[in-house]
C-alpha cells in the first residue's frame, strides 16, 4: 500500500499541470504578499512622520485659480473639481491633438509617397526635422513664438472681430439664442438622414453597380437643413465680440497662447510619426492591388480610397493607437508652458496638501484609466477594419 | 515631470525606510560630519551657487551656522538644491537633514506635513511686480489682469484669496520653472508677476532686460514667515538649529560682529559670557561644546552681517531691513534669552 502511494505522489510531482498549477498559486502568492507588504509599510512609515494620509483633502477648499477651464471653477471649489478641470483640460488638448494630428499626419504620410519630387522631399524634410527634436524643446519654441506676439494695445487685428495677441486668439461668438435648440436637432436629423442615404446608396450600388455621390448629398444635407432651421427661426445673430477693457479683451471666445502652443506642438510632434505610420502602411499593399484597381478602370483617387487604404489600415491602425497614447501622455508636459492640465493642477494639489502619494497615485489612475480607455476604443476598431477569415 | 520625480521618490522613501527614531538625525549628522541641507535651485541672495559651485546666501548662511556650531568649520554642509515641488518630500523622507530654502511657515506643514519649524530667518510678504510702462500704481488697480505665479507654493493660493477678498477678477499663468515664468512675464504674457517680495526684486536685479522698468507694487498681500525646517521626531535636532539662528540674532543685538568676537570674550557683560561660552553650560545643554557661538559669529557673522553681504546693502538686491531688523530698531527679530 504505501509503495502504491508513493507512486501516486511521484505522478502527481511529475505532472506537468500539476506543477504549472503549483507555480502560478506560488507567484499569485508572492505578488500579493509584496503589494500588502509596500502598502503597509507606507502607511506606516508615513504614520510614524505625522504625514496625513487618505483622499479626504479631495473634499476640501481648494483655495487656488485655473487659469481656463471648461466648466465653471472658483478657488473655492473643491480640490476634486480642480482636478476634474485638470482632467477636461488634458482630455480637450488630447482629442484635438489626436484629429489634428492624424489629418496632419496622413495628408504626410501620403506626400512622401507623392510622385511629385518636391512634395516628397518636402514631406520627407518634415517627418526628419520634427522627429528628431526632442517635443519639450519644440513646446518651448511654440510657446515662445505664441508670446511674442504684440500685446493686447497693439493687437493684431485681421478683421471679422478677430484679435490676436499674446494674450491669444479671441474670435467673436453668437450669444445663446433658443431657437439653436431647433438648429441642433436639424443638424441632428440630417446626420441620421444622411446615414440612411449612404445605407440606401451602397445597397443600390451592390445591387446595380450604379453610384450615388451619397457623401456630397448627406454633407449638403448636414449643412443645409441647420441653415434653413436657422434662417425660419428669423437667423437671430447677436455677436459677443472681444473688446478691450482694462488689461485685455473682454468678451468672445478665447484660444489662449498656452493651449494653442501645447496643442500645436503635440500635433506636429506626433504628426511626424503618424506620418511614417501610414506611409508604411500604405507601402504594404502589394502595387498588383493598385495596378489591378486601375486597369479596371477605377481613378487613382478611387484606387487610394476603396482598395488601398482599407487593406493599409491594417497595418496602420496598431501602431496608431501608441501614437494616440503617446499624445495622450505627453500632454502632462503642459506643465512646463503654464497650460493647467491635470498634472499641473495636482501639482498644486500636491504642494498645498503635502500629500505627495496620493496626489501621484491620483494622476496615474487617471491617465491608467484614460489610456486603456483610449487603447480598448482602437482595438474595437482595429478588431472592426482587419481582415475577416472564414 | 518634476511632480513624477518627485512623487516617486516620496513613494521610494516612505516605501524603503524604516520608522525614524528620536535623537536619530542629531547623532546620524554627528555621526557622518556634515549637514545635508536642502536649498533653492537657485534665489540670489537666499541659496544660488557661484561660477566655481560655492553656494552663497541667507538660507544657506543658516545651513553654514548649524555646521560651524556643530562642527567648528562652516563647510562642513552640502547641499541639496530643491523645487519647491520637491523640498517637503525631500525633508520628510530623510534625504536631507534640514531645509533652508525660503519656505513659509504654516500651519499644515508644522503639522499634518511632518515639519518642525525653527525660527523664522527672513520676514517675508507676496507682493506684486509690474512693467513700469503699464502704469499700474497699486496692487488695487490690478482686475481682469493676467498673473504670472509659480506653481506648488503658498502663493498661488495668497493670490486667489487676494483677489477674492477685494473681489476682482484675474487670469493666473502657471509655469513651473522659474525661467520660463519670468521670461514669460518678461515677453508680456503676464500683465503682472507675483511672488514674495525678496524674490521679486531679486528676479528684477537678475534677470530683467532693464531693471528700471519694472517696479514692485507697495502691497503686500500676505504674511510669509521664512523659516529653517526640521523632521518631527528629533528634538534635540530641532534646538540645534533654532538656537543657531537665535545665536546670529543675539549676535547681532549684542554687537558682536565676526571682526570683534575675539574682543568680545573679555566682555564683562555676562550676557555676552553666555553667548559666547565664557560662562559655560549653553553648548553642553544643546550637545555641542561651548565654543559654538563664537565659531558661528567668527565663520558666518552675526545676522545683521548675513543680510548684508546676501540681500542688503551689501549686495546687487540692497533690500532694507524692514520686518527683519532687530526689535529694538522696529523690526521684528528677537532671540529669546541665552541662558
Amino acid at each position: 500500500m504505501p509503495m502504491e502511494r508513493g507512486r501516486r505522489v511521484r505522478a502527481l510531482l511529475y505532472s506537468a499541470r500539476f506543477r504549472a498549477a503549483v507555480y502560478q498559486v506560488v507567484v499569485v502568492a508572492a505578488v500579493v504578499a509584496l503589494g500588502w507588504y509596500l502598502v503597509h509599510n507606507t502607511l506606516a512609515n508615513l504614520a510614524a512622520r505625522g504625514i496625513a494620509t487618505g483622499l479626504s483633502f479631495l473634499g476640501r477648499e481648494a483655495g487656488f485659480d485655473i487659469g481656463e477651464s471648461p466648466i465653471p471653477f472658483e478657488a473655492s471649489d473643491s480640490y476634486l473639481r480642480a482636478l476634474l478641470v485638470g482632467l477636461l483640460n488634458t482630455l480637450a488638448v488630447a482629442v484635438t491633438g489626436i484629429v489634428l494630428a492624424s489629418l496632419l499626419g496622413l495628408t504626410v504620410g501620403i506626400g512622401r509617397l507623392s510622385r511629385n519630387w518636391l512634395v516628397a522631399r518636402l514631406a520627407t524634410l518634415y517627418v526628419e526635422a520634427v522627429r528628431n527634436v526632442p517635443l519639450l524643446l519644440q513646446l518651448f519654441v511654440w510657446y515662445g513664438l505664441v508670446t511674442a506676439l504684440p500685446g493686447p494695445k497693439q493687437a493684431l487685428q485681421p478683421g471679422l472681430g478677430v484679435v490676436l495677441s499674446n494674450r491669444g486668439l479671441k474670435f467673436p461668438l453668437p450669444h445663446w439664442h433658443d431657437s439653436y435648440v431647433a438648429v441642433l436637432a436639424a443638424l441632428l436629423a440630417a446626420v441620421a438622414a444622411a446615414l440612411v442615404l449612404r445605407r440606401w446608396a451602397l445597397a443600390r450600388q451592390n445591387r446595380t453597380g450604379q453610384p450615388f455621390p451619397w457623401l456630397p448629398a448627406g454633407l449638403g444635407l448636414m449643412l443645409g437643413l441647420p441653415l434653413l432651421v436657422f434662417a425660419a427661426a428669423g437667423a437671430p445673430l447677436d455677436w459677443d465680440r472681444p473688446v478691450l477693457a482694462g488689461f485685455n479683451f473682454r468678451g468672445g471666445a478665447t484660444l489662449s497662447p498656452e493651449f494653442a502652443a501645447l496643442l500645436v506642438g503635440l500635433s506636429v510632434y506626433t504628426s511626424s510619426f503618424i506620418a511614417e505610420i501610414v506611409r508604411s502602411g500604405i507601402l504594404a499593399v502589394p502595387a498588383g492591388q493598385t495596378e489591378a484597381a486601375l486597369s479596371l478602370g477605377l481613378t487613382r483617387g478611387q484606387t487610394l480610397r476603396l482598395v488601398v487604404l482599407p487593406q493599409a489600415l491594417r497595418v496602420i491602425v496598431p501602431p496608431l493607437t501608441s501614437q494616440y497614447l503617446n499624445l495622450t501622455k505627453n500632454s502632462s508636459l503642459a506643465v512646463a508652458i503654464g497650460y493647467p492640465d491635470l498634472v499641473s493642477v495636482a501639482n498644486t494639489t500636491i504642494n498645498q496638501t503635502g500629500q505627495a502619494v496620493e496626489g501621484v497615485a491620483v494622476v496615474m489612475s487617471v491617465f491608467l484609466v484614460v489610456s486603456l480607455s483610449l487603447s480598448w476604443l482602437m482595438n474595437w476598431y482595429n478588431a472592426k477594419v482587419a481582415l475577416v477569415t472564414r | 515631470m518634476n511632480l513624477f520625480k518627485t512623487g516617486v521618490a516620496a513613494l521610494a522613501a516612505v516605501v524603503c525606510a524604516l520608522p525614524a527614531l528620536a535623537g536619530q538625525t542629531f547623532d546620524s549628522v554627528k555621526a557622518k560630519g556634515f549637514v545635508q541641507c536642502g536649498v533653492n535651485l537657485g534665489l540670489y541672495g537666499f541659496s544660488a551657487p557661484d561660477d566655481k559651485g560655492n553656494w552663497s546666501g541667507l538660507d544657506v548662511d543658516a545651513c553654514r551656522a548649524v555646521a560651524a556650531g556643530l562642527f567648528g568649520d562652516a563647510a562642513k554642509v552640502k547641499y541639496t538644491p530643491l523645487s519647491a515641488q520637491q523640498r517637503l518630500p525631500a525633508l520628510q523622507s530623510g534625504e536631507i537633514d534640514m531645509l533652508a530654502r525660503n519656505t513659509t511657515w504654516t500651519l499644515s506643514r508644522d503639522t499634518s506635513n511632518g515639519l518642525n519649524f525653527t525660527a523664522v530667518n527672513y520676514y517675508d510678504g507676496q507682493g506684486f511686480m509690474v512693467a513700469r510702462k503699464a502704469g499700474v500704481k497699486s496692487a488695487k488697480d490690478l482686475n481682469g489682469a493676467t498673473v504670472c505665479v509659480l506653481p506648488g507654493t503658498t502663493t498661488e493660493q495668497n493670490l486667489s484669496d487676494y483677489f477674492r477678498a477685494t473681489k476682482m477678477q484675474f487670469k493666473p499663468v502657471v509655469i513651473e520653472k522659474n525661467e520660463e515664468l519670468t521670461s514669460a512675464f518678461f515677453s508680456g504674457r503676464c500683465d503682472a508677476i507675483s511672488s514674495d517680495a525678496s524674490q521679486l526684486a531679486a528676479i528684477r536685479a537678475n534677470e530683467s532686460p532693464n531693471p528700471d522698468d519694472f517696479v514692485i507694487l507697495p502691497e503686500l498681500i500676505s504674511k510669509e514667515p521664512l523659516a529653517p525646517a526640521v523632521r518631527q521626531g528629533d528634538d534635540q535636532w530641532m534646538d540645534l538649529v533654532r538656537w543657531s539662528l537665535f545665536a546670529m540674532i543675539a549676535a547681532e543685538e549684542k554687537g558682536i560682529t565676526s571682526k570683534n568676537v575675539d574682543q568680545m570674550l573679555t566682555s564683562a557683560d555676562p550676557d555676552v559670557k553666555r553667548l559666547l561660552g565664557v560662562t559655560p553650560g549653553n553648548g553642553k545643554a544643546l550637545g555641542v561644546d561651548e565654543a559654538w557661538v563664537v565659531r558661528i559669529v567668527k565663520q558666518v557673522g552675526n545676522y545683521g552681517e548675513s543680510f548684508d553681504r546676501n540681500v542688503g546693502k551689501g549686495s546687487k538686491l540692497k533690500i532694507e531691513r524692514g520686518l527683519n531688523a532687530l526689535y529694538s530698531n522696529g523690526g521684528l527679530l528677537y532671540a529669546p534669552p541665552f541662558k
